[in-house]
């Protein structure tokens, strides 16, 4: 195994999750936890709070990357309503498991933003909507915010600040979608899991019709260690669009694959040969998704790119949730497609035709290619089919199946015309009755290329 | 719903305790309605007609309510199934690193395909979507547990210890 090319850069999130006991309050204490909460609300206002994390430049960790400080600005100040802060660990895009960690190995550090974060938007409920599958998280959770309200950190007098919060662990049941921060709204207020149009955006109306803040457990953690070492600090750790400590999750075809602290925007190259000890049996690279399912895929060529929003942006992808998913040279793609869109067509909630419709018929469509039917047209059926369905619909998961589809096909179009042609031989067109790919339907450039693929076979 | 009789289920001192503390926490009494399905889980160990109608009772929520909500969502355990739930994640990460042979070993060993129940009750096999483990993968959770790096070889062990 590669040596681990550690930088010099300090672990913040995740310092001691592999240390004995660091779940509990006695741990998180006595390495200066909750210090940074109690300095905050004692000296701090609200609004103050609110300016310094957006002069932080924190950027939502949970998939959008919206800046947190300007959401938090968007709850009314003058309301007679209840204002709610919602921690979203759903966690449930796929190659995605860096909450996970944090809620199991130091959940203070959670409890302990959440309590800056609802003391900032002056909220006084807070509810964590964790996925029903992480049964060993809720129960650290849960033990954390116990011992919490034991030692008067949560409660009546939050860290004897005369600041009342109350907060309390919610198990979802299984569905991607509850992801989605209406959808987990709608969850959360004991419906199905359906997402909302916005606007209005929960902010204003949210949770039960208040304003409601959703935020993901990584970037409440992070807020954290915004109040602990400052927000320069803060902004000193990678680009000034969206600097910070960011945590990624490295899955797929390496050595060592798992959740990694590093500086935002570190190269993707180094992150899968230093940290995740490169593509595993000595392989080559084919293709990274770098950030979860929903992202559009990058060739080897494009993985020299920096990890962070507007690097990813740059190359037509994002940074989404963090997954890093790798995969070989062995890696048929059209196999990995069938497999995200097949995941979609299952999570479409089903509201809007495009997602409803759209998902299905490209898991079909996809289906059939993989399985030998494929017609040379489904090619460009999928990449219509995709564009048609983005941005006409409530929530974006249509979108998060036509990224991936559209840059799959793009990208590795020959792979999708090799299996089209292999199944050519015994499926018939069924209003020609010859083979399915034309002769001469390929550009000579493609059929050479088509061939090699066969070729090798 | 059939025509025989449903038997009338009450929830245990304890549970009922805790539905109380748990409405305290919420403005009104559906939004505990998921909590209070896992809370029927868990004291009868799946939920049926009969938890349904208690549980729709207990939040003044109608059964026709409680069904199309639990019906969206796919981690409850429900009437029928085995002792054992084993699910298996499916997702890309778990497939780039051989979970349809998983898949495939546990089918043969028990004889029945994804969504389906072994005769004696004991096991359901369930194909599931990414279960946020994808760097131990592959995955299956089994009940509340998380079983990681899955190796074939270690599936028969696996179902041996399971059968007692
Ligand atoms: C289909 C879908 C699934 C999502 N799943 C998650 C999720 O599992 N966890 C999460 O934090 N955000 C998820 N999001 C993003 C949330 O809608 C929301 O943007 C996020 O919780 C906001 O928190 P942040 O600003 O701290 O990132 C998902 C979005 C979509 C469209
Ligand atoms: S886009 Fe899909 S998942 Fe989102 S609300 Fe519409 S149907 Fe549901
Ligand atoms: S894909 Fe199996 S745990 Fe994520």
């Amino acid at each position: 195994m590669a040596e681990i090319k550690q930088e010099k850069f300090e672990k913040v999130l995740t310092k001691y999750v592999d240390e004995d006991g660091s779940a509990t309050l006695e741990f998180y204490r006595g390495h200066g936890g909750y210090e940074a909460a109690e300095r905050v609300l004692k000296e701090m206002k609200p609004g103050e709070v609110i300016e310094a994390v957006k002069e932080s430049t924190l950027r939502g960790r949970g998939g959008a990357g919206f800046p947190c400080g300007v959401k938090w600005s968007f709850v009314p100040k003058e309301t007679d309503k209840p204002k709610y802060l919602v921690v979203n660990a759903d966690e449930s895009e796929p190659g995605t498991f860096k909450d996970r960690v944090l809620m199991e190995r130091d959940p203070h550090q959670l409890i302990e933003g959440s309590i800056i974060s609802a003391y900032a938007i002056e909220s006084h409920v807070c509810y964590i909507y964790i996925r029903g599958e992480y049964y060993d998280a809720f129960l650290t959770m849960q033990k954390a915010i116990d011992e919490a309200y034991e030692a008067g950190i949560l409660g009546e007098n939050v860290l004897g600040t005369g600041f009342r919060l109350d907060m309390t662990m919610h198990r979802g049941a299984g569905a991607y979608i509850c992801g989605e921060e209406t959808g987990l709204l709608s969850s959360l207020e004991g419906k199905r899991g359906l997402p909302k149009i916005k606007p209005p955006f929960p902010a204003v109306e949210g949770l039960f019709g208040c304003p409601t803040v959703v935020n993901n457990v990584e970037t409440l953690s992070c807020v954290t260690h915004i109040f602990d070492r400052g927000v320069d600090w803060f902004k000193s750790i990678g680009p000034p669009e969206g600097p910070g400590p960011k945590l990624l999750c490295v899955s797929g075809h390496v050595e060592r694959p798992g959740t990694y602290e590093v500086p935002m925007g570190i190269n993707l190259l180094d992150l899968v040969n230093d940290y995740a000890g490169g593509v595993w049996k000595k392989r080559k690279l084919k293709a990274i998704i770098p950030g979860g399912t929903s992202a559009k895929i990058l060739t080897a060529e494009e993985c020299d790119v920096g990890m962070d929003y507007e690097s990813l942006a740059a190359k037509d992808t994002m940074l989404g949730s963090g997954g890093v998913i790798v995969m070989d040279e062995k890696t048929n793609m059209v196999n990995a497609l069938y497999n995200i869109l097949r995941f979609y067509a299952h999570e479409s909630c089903g509201q809007c035709t495009p997602c409803r419709e759209g998902t299905g018929w490209l898991a079909k469509i996809c289906g059939r290619i993989l399985h030998g039917t494929g017609r040379m047209e489904d090619l460009d059926l999928m990449i219509d089919l995709a564009q048609k369905m983005c941005g006409r619909t409530i929530c974006v998961l249509a979108d998060a199946a036509a990224f991936p589809c559209e840059s799959i096909v793009r990208k590795f179009r020959l792979e999708f015309y090799a299996k089209i042609n292999a199944g050519a031989g015994h499926e018939r067109d069924i209003h020609t009755g010859g083979p399915l790919v034309q002769p001469g339907a390929l550009s000579a450039h493609n059929q050479e290329r088509l061939d090699e693929l066969r070729g090798g076979h | 719903m059939s025509g025989t009789p449903i038997e009338i289920k009450l929830f245990s001192k304890k549970a009922r305790e805790f539905i109380e503390w748990l409405l305290g926490r919420y403005p009104n009494k559906q939004a505990a309605l998921l909590p209070v399905l896992r809370l029927a889980e868990e004291e009868f160990g799946n939920i049926d007609d009969s938890s349904v109608m208690l549980v729709a009772d207990t939040l003044d929520l109608s059964p026709g309510y409680v069904w199309g909500v639990l019906t969206f969502y796919t981690h409850y355990r429900r009437e029928g199934d085995g002792k054992y739930l084993l699910q298996v994640c499916s997702t890309l990460p778990c497939a780039l690193r051989g979970c349809d042979k998983v898949q495939r070993r546990l089918e043969e060993k028990l004889g029945i395909k994804a969504g389906e129940t072994t005769g004696d009750g004991l096991f359901t096999l369930k194909k599931v979507e990414c279960l946020g483990s994808c760097d131990t993968a592959p995955v299956m959770q089994v009940n509340e547990k998380y079983h990681e790096n899955l190796d074939v070889e270690d599936l028969d062990e696996l179902l041996e210890t399971l059968r007692g």
